[in-house]
Protein backbone atom coordinates (compact mmCIF):
# COMPACT_ATOMS: atom_id res chain seq x y z
CA UNK A 1 0.00 0.00 0.00
CA UNK A 2 1.32 3.56 -1.00
CA UNK A 3 0.97 6.29 1.94
CA UNK A 4 -1.83 7.81 0.08
CA UNK A 5 -3.39 4.80 0.42
CA UNK A 6 -2.74 3.92 3.63
CA UNK A 7 -4.63 7.83 4.49
CA UNK A 8 -6.99 7.49 1.85
CA UNK A 9 -8.26 4.26 3.97
CA UNK A 10 -8.17 6.35 7.28
CA UNK A 11 -9.99 9.04 5.96
CA UNK A 12 -12.75 6.68 4.59
CA UNK A 13 -12.92 5.01 7.61
CA UNK A 14 -13.19 8.12 9.87
CA UNK A 15 -15.26 10.78 8.00
CA UNK A 16 -17.82 7.63 6.47
CA UNK A 17 -16.91 8.73 2.94
CA UNK A 18 -16.56 6.70 -0.74
CA UNK A 19 -12.66 6.11 -1.89
CA UNK A 20 -14.17 7.94 -4.58
CA UNK A 21 -14.45 11.31 -2.75
CA UNK A 22 -10.68 11.22 -1.18
CA UNK A 23 -8.38 11.68 -3.83
CA UNK A 24 -5.06 13.54 -3.34
CA UNK A 25 -6.37 17.23 -4.00
CA UNK A 26 -9.36 16.20 -1.87
CA UNK A 27 -9.46 19.80 0.82
CA UNK A 28 -11.12 18.12 3.46
CA UNK A 29 -12.35 20.60 5.15
CA UNK A 30 -13.85 22.33 2.79
CA UNK A 31 -15.08 19.01 0.48
CA UNK A 32 -15.35 16.48 3.07
CA UNK A 33 -16.57 19.18 5.79
CA UNK A 34 -14.15 17.73 8.15
CA UNK A 35 -14.28 19.64 11.61
CA UNK A 36 -12.01 19.91 14.01
CA UNK A 37 -12.13 17.00 16.16
CA UNK A 38 -12.11 14.77 13.02
CA UNK A 39 -8.94 16.49 11.98
CA UNK A 40 -7.89 15.35 15.36
CA UNK A 41 -9.02 11.52 14.41
CA UNK A 42 -7.23 11.30 11.42
CA UNK A 43 -4.25 12.71 12.70
CA UNK A 44 -4.52 10.25 15.64
CA UNK A 45 -5.08 7.60 13.41
CA UNK A 46 -1.87 8.51 10.70
CA UNK A 47 0.72 9.10 14.03
CA UNK A 48 -0.41 5.28 15.38
CA UNK A 49 -0.13 3.72 11.62
CA UNK A 50 3.13 5.55 10.45
CA UNK A 51 4.43 5.61 13.93
CA UNK A 52 5.42 9.69 13.55
CA UNK A 53 4.75 12.79 15.53
CA UNK A 54 2.12 15.18 13.69
CA UNK A 55 3.30 18.33 16.69
CA UNK A 56 0.58 20.90 14.50
CA UNK A 57 -2.82 20.38 12.51
CA UNK A 58 -1.52 23.76 11.30
CA UNK A 59 -1.34 24.45 7.25
CA UNK A 60 -2.74 20.68 6.19
CA UNK A 61 -5.69 21.28 4.35
CA UNK A 62 -5.63 18.66 1.27
CA UNK A 63 -5.04 15.09 1.41
CA UNK A 64 -1.33 15.79 -0.54
CA UNK A 65 -0.34 17.89 2.78
CA UNK A 66 -0.83 14.73 4.69
CA UNK A 67 0.80 12.19 2.57
CA UNK A 68 3.60 15.15 2.10
CA UNK A 69 4.16 15.33 5.55
CA UNK A 70 4.54 11.76 6.44
CA UNK A 71 6.70 11.26 3.39
CA UNK A 72 9.03 13.69 5.03
CA UNK A 73 8.90 12.33 8.58
CA UNK A 74 9.63 8.83 7.50
CA UNK A 75 12.31 10.17 5.19
CA UNK A 76 13.86 11.61 8.33
CA UNK A 77 13.61 8.37 10.53
CA UNK B 1 -13.97 -10.21 62.38
CA UNK B 2 -17.08 -8.79 60.61
CA UNK B 3 -15.90 -8.18 57.05
CA UNK B 4 -18.10 -4.67 55.79
CA UNK B 5 -18.52 -3.52 52.29
CA UNK B 6 -19.48 -0.30 50.97
CA UNK B 7 -22.51 0.43 48.26
CA UNK B 8 -24.06 3.02 46.90
CA UNK B 9 -27.46 3.68 48.71
CA UNK B 10 -28.52 7.53 47.32
CA UNK B 11 -28.09 9.78 45.01
CA UNK B 12 -28.96 13.25 44.16
CA UNK B 13 -28.76 16.27 41.77
CA UNK B 14 -29.02 20.08 41.82
CA UNK B 15 -28.78 22.62 38.95
CA UNK B 16 -29.25 26.24 39.33
CA UNK B 17 -33.13 27.05 37.67
CA UNK B 18 -31.55 28.88 35.05
CA UNK B 19 -30.70 26.87 31.83
CA UNK B 20 -29.28 28.86 28.79
CA UNK B 21 -29.56 27.13 25.27
CA UNK B 22 -27.15 27.63 22.31
CA UNK B 23 -29.14 30.21 20.95
CA UNK B 24 -28.49 32.66 24.12
CA UNK B 25 -24.84 31.80 23.93
CA UNK B 26 -25.04 33.51 20.00
CA UNK B 27 -26.32 36.56 21.55
CA UNK B 28 -23.07 37.16 23.74
CA UNK B 29 -20.52 35.65 21.27
CA UNK B 30 -20.05 34.44 17.35
CA UNK B 31 -20.64 31.12 17.54
CA UNK B 32 -23.80 28.90 16.34
CA UNK B 33 -26.42 26.32 17.70
CA UNK B 34 -25.13 24.04 14.61
CA UNK B 35 -21.51 24.57 15.28
CA UNK B 36 -21.71 23.49 18.69
CA UNK B 37 -24.43 21.23 18.79
CA UNK B 38 -22.42 18.94 15.70
CA UNK B 39 -19.29 19.68 17.84
CA UNK B 40 -20.18 18.73 21.31
CA UNK B 41 -23.52 17.45 21.90
CA UNK B 42 -24.64 20.58 23.98
CA UNK B 43 -27.71 22.17 23.30
CA UNK B 44 -28.26 23.74 26.78
CA UNK B 45 -26.62 24.20 30.39
CA UNK B 46 -26.89 25.84 33.46
CA UNK B 47 -25.96 28.46 34.68
CA UNK B 48 -25.54 30.39 38.33
CA UNK B 49 -27.30 33.45 38.72
CA UNK B 50 -25.24 34.35 41.96
CA UNK B 51 -25.53 30.26 43.15
CA UNK B 52 -22.16 29.68 44.76
CA UNK B 53 -20.51 26.02 44.55
CA UNK B 54 -21.54 25.51 48.09
CA UNK B 55 -25.26 26.32 47.46
CA UNK B 56 -25.59 23.49 44.62
CA UNK B 57 -23.54 21.05 46.64
CA UNK B 58 -25.68 21.93 49.72
CA UNK B 59 -28.98 20.87 47.99
CA UNK B 60 -27.62 18.18 45.82
CA UNK B 61 -26.59 16.10 48.99
CA UNK B 62 -30.40 17.35 50.41
CA UNK B 63 -32.06 15.61 47.62
CA UNK B 64 -29.92 12.42 48.21
CA UNK B 65 -30.74 12.56 51.84
CA UNK B 66 -34.37 13.21 51.23
CA UNK B 67 -34.49 10.03 49.07
CA UNK B 68 -33.62 7.50 51.77
CA UNK B 69 -33.75 8.45 55.75
CA UNK B 70 -30.91 8.34 57.12
CA UNK B 71 -29.68 9.60 59.98
CA UNK B 72 -27.49 12.52 59.79
CA UNK B 73 -25.75 11.71 62.88
CA UNK B 74 -24.34 8.55 61.43
CA UNK B 75 -23.09 10.62 58.65
CA UNK B 76 -18.45 10.26 59.26
CA UNK B 77 -16.85 11.44 55.86
CA UNK B 78 -17.70 14.54 53.46
CA UNK B 79 -15.58 15.07 50.80
CA UNK B 80 -16.75 17.88 47.43
CA UNK B 81 -14.78 17.36 44.85
CA UNK B 82 -14.23 20.53 42.79
CA UNK B 83 -12.00 22.44 40.51
CA UNK B 84 -13.94 26.02 41.45
CA UNK B 85 -15.08 26.39 45.72
CA UNK B 86 -16.32 29.47 46.91
CA UNK B 87 -13.06 29.91 48.38
CA UNK B 88 -9.88 28.16 49.18
CA UNK B 89 -11.36 28.19 52.85
CA UNK B 90 -12.98 27.45 54.51
CA UNK B 91 -13.57 24.75 51.95
CA UNK B 92 -17.40 23.60 50.36
CA UNK B 93 -17.12 20.54 52.30
CA UNK B 94 -16.85 22.16 55.37
CA UNK B 95 -19.76 24.73 54.48
CA UNK B 96 -21.86 21.23 53.54
CA UNK B 97 -21.12 19.92 56.61
CA UNK B 98 -22.20 22.72 58.67
CA UNK B 99 -25.65 23.10 56.67
CA UNK B 100 -26.66 19.89 56.90
CA UNK B 101 -25.64 19.36 60.85
CA UNK B 102 -23.45 16.57 60.12
CA UNK B 103 -21.45 17.45 63.15
CA UNK B 104 -19.86 13.86 63.63
CA UNK B 105 -18.53 13.82 59.87
CA UNK B 106 -14.63 14.75 59.02
CA UNK B 107 -15.22 17.13 55.61
CA UNK B 108 -12.34 18.18 53.04
CA UNK B 109 -11.95 18.81 49.65
CA UNK B 110 -10.67 17.07 46.38
CA UNK B 111 -8.87 18.69 43.59
CA UNK B 112 -8.71 16.45 40.45
CA UNK B 113 -10.98 18.60 37.87
CA UNK B 114 -13.15 16.71 36.22
CA UNK B 115 -12.56 13.18 37.54
CA UNK B 116 -13.17 14.70 41.17
CA UNK B 117 -16.09 12.70 41.54
CA UNK B 118 -14.43 9.33 40.92
CA UNK B 119 -11.26 9.91 42.68
CA UNK B 120 -13.81 10.92 45.13
CA UNK B 121 -15.79 7.92 45.63
CA UNK B 122 -12.16 5.49 45.42
CA UNK B 123 -11.04 8.02 48.79
CA UNK B 124 -14.43 7.77 50.83
CA UNK B 125 -15.02 4.00 50.03
CA UNK B 126 -11.43 3.35 51.49
CA UNK B 127 -11.78 5.74 54.53
CA UNK B 128 -15.54 4.22 54.95
CA UNK B 129 -14.34 1.11 55.67
CA UNK B 130 -12.29 2.11 58.43
CA UNK B 131 -14.55 4.45 59.86
CA UNK B 132 -16.69 4.37 63.26
CA UNK B 133 -19.69 6.26 61.26
CA UNK B 134 -21.92 4.00 58.75
CA UNK B 135 -22.29 6.85 55.69
CA UNK B 136 -20.02 8.97 53.77
CA UNK B 137 -21.17 12.03 51.17
CA UNK B 138 -19.27 12.29 48.22
CA UNK B 139 -20.13 15.37 46.10
CA UNK B 140 -19.34 16.55 42.98
CA UNK B 141 -20.29 20.05 42.55
CA UNK B 142 -18.96 22.97 39.89
CA UNK B 143 -19.98 26.73 39.39
CA UNK B 144 -17.80 26.41 35.84
CA UNK B 145 -19.09 29.69 34.83
CA UNK B 146 -16.83 32.08 36.46
CA UNK B 147 -13.79 30.55 35.83
CA UNK B 148 -14.79 30.24 31.71
CA UNK B 149 -13.34 33.36 30.03
CA UNK B 150 -16.71 34.68 28.30
CA UNK B 151 -14.63 36.43 25.43
CA UNK B 152 -13.26 32.66 24.85
CA UNK B 153 -15.59 31.02 22.38
CA UNK B 154 -14.13 28.02 22.31
CA UNK B 155 -14.17 27.32 25.82
CA UNK B 156 -16.86 29.14 27.38
CA UNK B 157 -19.83 27.11 25.16
CA UNK B 158 -18.62 23.72 26.97
CA UNK B 159 -19.23 24.15 30.42
CA UNK B 160 -22.08 24.36 32.81
CA UNK B 161 -23.26 24.59 36.26
CA UNK B 162 -24.38 21.76 38.97
CA UNK B 163 -23.63 19.67 41.74
CA UNK B 164 -24.14 15.70 41.72
CA UNK B 165 -24.29 14.16 45.29
CA UNK B 166 -23.86 10.34 46.39
CA UNK B 167 -24.23 8.50 49.90
CA UNK B 168 -22.23 5.47 50.66
CA UNK B 169 -23.40 3.25 53.21
CA UNK B 170 -21.07 0.41 54.91
CA UNK B 171 -22.70 -2.64 55.80
CA UNK B 172 -22.44 -6.17 56.18
CA UNK B 173 -22.70 -8.72 52.85
CA UNK B 174 -22.67 -6.15 49.84
CA UNK B 175 -19.97 -4.72 47.55
CA UNK B 176 -20.05 -2.23 45.17
CA UNK B 177 -17.08 -1.19 45.01
CA UNK B 178 -14.92 -4.13 42.55
CA UNK B 179 -11.95 -2.84 40.84
CA UNK B 180 -10.44 0.85 39.92
CA UNK B 181 -7.81 1.78 37.96
CA UNK B 182 -6.54 5.39 38.31
CA UNK B 183 -4.12 7.41 36.85
CA UNK B 184 -2.49 10.60 36.62
CA UNK B 185 -0.06 12.38 34.04
CA UNK B 186 1.28 15.80 35.55
CA UNK B 187 3.69 16.03 32.70
CA UNK B 188 0.56 17.05 30.66
CA UNK B 189 -0.73 19.34 33.08
CA UNK B 190 -0.46 22.59 30.98
CA UNK B 191 -2.68 21.13 28.67
CA UNK B 192 -5.65 22.30 31.23
CA UNK B 193 -5.16 25.25 33.23
CA UNK B 194 -7.98 27.53 35.17
CA UNK B 195 -7.75 29.26 38.81
CA UNK B 196 -4.04 29.84 38.62
CA UNK B 197 -3.16 32.44 41.45
CA UNK B 198 0.18 34.69 41.34
CA UNK B 199 2.70 34.89 44.04
CA UNK B 200 1.86 38.14 45.61
CA UNK B 201 3.70 39.29 48.94
CA UNK B 202 6.24 42.36 49.69
CA UNK B 203 9.00 40.38 48.11
CA UNK B 204 7.67 39.67 44.65
CA UNK B 205 4.56 41.22 42.71
CA UNK B 206 3.92 38.88 39.96
CA UNK B 207 1.98 39.55 36.91
CA UNK B 208 -1.72 39.03 38.15
CA UNK B 209 -3.45 36.29 36.37
CA UNK B 210 -7.10 35.78 35.44
CA UNK B 211 -7.34 32.59 36.39
CA UNK B 212 -9.57 31.82 33.67
CA UNK B 213 -10.30 27.95 31.82
CA UNK B 214 -7.23 27.33 29.47
CA UNK B 215 -7.18 24.31 27.25
CA UNK B 216 -5.16 22.60 24.28
CA UNK B 217 -8.43 21.21 22.60
CA UNK B 218 -6.14 18.37 20.92
CA UNK B 219 -4.31 17.56 23.55
CA UNK B 220 -6.99 16.73 25.74
CA UNK B 221 -8.67 14.73 22.62
CA UNK B 222 -5.99 12.75 22.40
CA UNK B 223 -4.56 12.08 25.58
CA UNK B 224 -9.07 11.20 25.92
CA UNK B 225 -9.54 8.84 23.24
CA UNK B 226 -6.19 6.74 23.95
CA UNK B 227 -6.15 7.14 27.68
CA UNK B 228 -9.96 6.14 28.29
CA UNK B 229 -10.52 3.06 26.30
CA UNK B 230 -7.15 1.42 28.20
CA UNK B 231 -8.09 2.34 31.00
CA UNK B 232 -11.93 0.82 30.82
CA UNK B 233 -10.27 -2.64 29.61
CA UNK B 234 -7.76 -2.32 32.53
CA UNK B 235 -10.59 -2.07 34.76
CA UNK B 236 -12.56 -4.78 33.79
CA UNK B 237 -9.47 -7.08 33.58
CA UNK B 238 -8.91 -6.36 37.34
CA UNK B 239 -12.24 -6.98 38.24
CA UNK B 240 -12.73 -10.06 35.98
CA UNK B 241 -15.10 -9.40 34.37
CA UNK B 242 -16.23 -9.41 30.64
CA UNK B 243 -17.14 -5.91 28.93
CA UNK B 244 -20.50 -8.02 27.32
CA UNK B 245 -21.64 -8.11 31.01
CA UNK B 246 -21.03 -4.51 31.39
CA UNK B 247 -24.83 -2.80 31.58
CA UNK B 248 -24.24 0.51 31.23
CA UNK B 249 -20.68 2.95 30.61
CA UNK B 250 -21.29 6.64 32.04
CA UNK B 251 -17.84 8.40 31.19
CA UNK B 252 -17.62 11.95 32.11
CA UNK B 253 -19.76 14.19 29.83
CA UNK B 254 -17.66 16.52 28.06
CA UNK B 255 -18.03 15.38 24.67
CA UNK B 256 -20.75 13.30 22.85
CA UNK B 257 -18.33 12.69 20.11
CA UNK B 258 -15.75 11.67 22.56
CA UNK B 259 -18.37 9.37 23.85
CA UNK B 260 -18.79 7.87 20.45
CA UNK B 261 -15.27 7.57 20.14
CA UNK B 262 -14.76 5.52 22.97
CA UNK B 263 -17.95 3.17 22.47
CA UNK B 264 -16.61 2.39 19.20
CA UNK B 265 -12.56 1.99 20.18
CA UNK B 266 -14.22 -0.50 22.94
CA UNK B 267 -16.96 -1.94 19.96
CA UNK B 268 -19.93 -1.74 22.17
CA UNK B 269 -22.81 -0.10 20.87
CA UNK B 270 -23.68 3.13 22.00
CA UNK B 271 -26.91 2.79 23.66
CA UNK B 272 -24.79 1.18 26.42
CA UNK B 273 -22.95 4.86 27.08
CA UNK B 274 -24.94 6.64 28.96
CA UNK B 275 -25.53 10.26 27.96
CA UNK B 276 -26.99 13.66 28.84
CA UNK B 277 -24.90 15.67 28.08
CA UNK B 278 -27.10 18.01 25.68
CA UNK B 279 -29.14 19.41 28.61
CA UNK B 280 -25.95 20.21 31.29
CA UNK B 281 -23.01 20.29 28.73
CA UNK B 282 -19.39 19.56 30.76
CA UNK B 283 -20.39 20.33 34.74
CA UNK B 284 -16.59 18.71 35.11
CA UNK B 285 -16.86 16.81 38.65
CA UNK B 286 -20.41 17.09 38.88
CA UNK B 287 -21.10 15.27 35.46
CA UNK B 288 -21.01 11.57 36.75
CA UNK B 289 -22.93 11.89 39.80
CA UNK B 290 -25.91 14.26 38.06
CA UNK B 291 -25.85 11.56 35.34
CA UNK B 292 -25.75 8.54 37.59
CA UNK B 293 -28.82 10.41 39.64
CA UNK B 294 -30.81 10.48 36.48
CA UNK B 295 -30.43 7.22 35.14
CA UNK B 296 -31.52 6.25 38.67
CA UNK B 297 -34.54 8.29 38.62
CA UNK B 298 -35.29 7.48 34.90
CA UNK B 299 -35.39 3.76 35.95
CA UNK B 300 -32.43 3.08 33.69
CA UNK B 301 -29.73 2.05 36.48
CA UNK B 302 -31.42 0.67 39.51
CA UNK B 303 -29.92 0.84 43.15
CA UNK B 304 -29.71 -3.16 44.37
CA UNK B 305 -30.30 -4.86 41.47
CA UNK B 306 -26.83 -6.10 41.03
CA UNK B 307 -26.56 -4.05 37.62
CA UNK B 308 -22.99 -3.65 36.49
CA UNK B 309 -21.46 -0.34 36.01
CA UNK B 310 -18.70 1.41 34.93
CA UNK B 311 -17.79 5.26 36.01
CA UNK B 312 -14.93 6.60 33.62
CA UNK B 313 -13.75 10.15 34.07
CA UNK B 314 -10.90 12.21 32.74
CA UNK B 315 -9.73 15.79 33.01
CA UNK B 316 -7.06 18.15 34.41
CA UNK B 317 -4.11 17.26 36.15
CA UNK B 318 -3.86 15.35 34.15
CA UNK B 319 -6.45 12.90 35.85
CA UNK B 320 -8.06 9.88 34.82
CA UNK B 321 -9.95 6.97 36.59
CA UNK B 322 -12.34 4.33 36.02
CA UNK B 323 -14.17 2.45 38.65
CA UNK B 324 -16.22 -1.05 38.21
CA UNK B 325 -19.62 -1.16 39.84
CA UNK B 326 -22.03 -3.60 41.37
CA UNK B 327 -24.91 -1.13 42.11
Amino acid sequence: MTTFEQIQEIIVDQLDKEESEVQMDTNFRDELEADSLDLFQIINDIEDEFDIKIESEEGLNTVKDLVDYVEKQKEAK
Amino acid sequence: MKTFGVTIHSTGKYVPDNSVYNETLTQWMDTSDEWIRKRTGIKKRYLSKGEDTSDLCIKASLDALNKRRIDISQIGLVIVATMTPDSQSPSVSSKVQAALKANNAMAFDLSAACSGFVYGLSAAEKMLRHMDHPYALVIGGEVMSKTLDWNDRKTSVLFGDGAGAVILKKESGAESFIAEDLHTDGEKGHALVSGEQAVRNPLCEMNVKDGFLVMDGRAIFNFVTKSIPKSIEQVLKKGSADIIDVDYFLLHQANARIIEIVSKKLDRPLSKFLMNIENYGNTSAASLPILLDESIENGTIKLNSGQTIVLSAFGGGLTWGTLLIKI
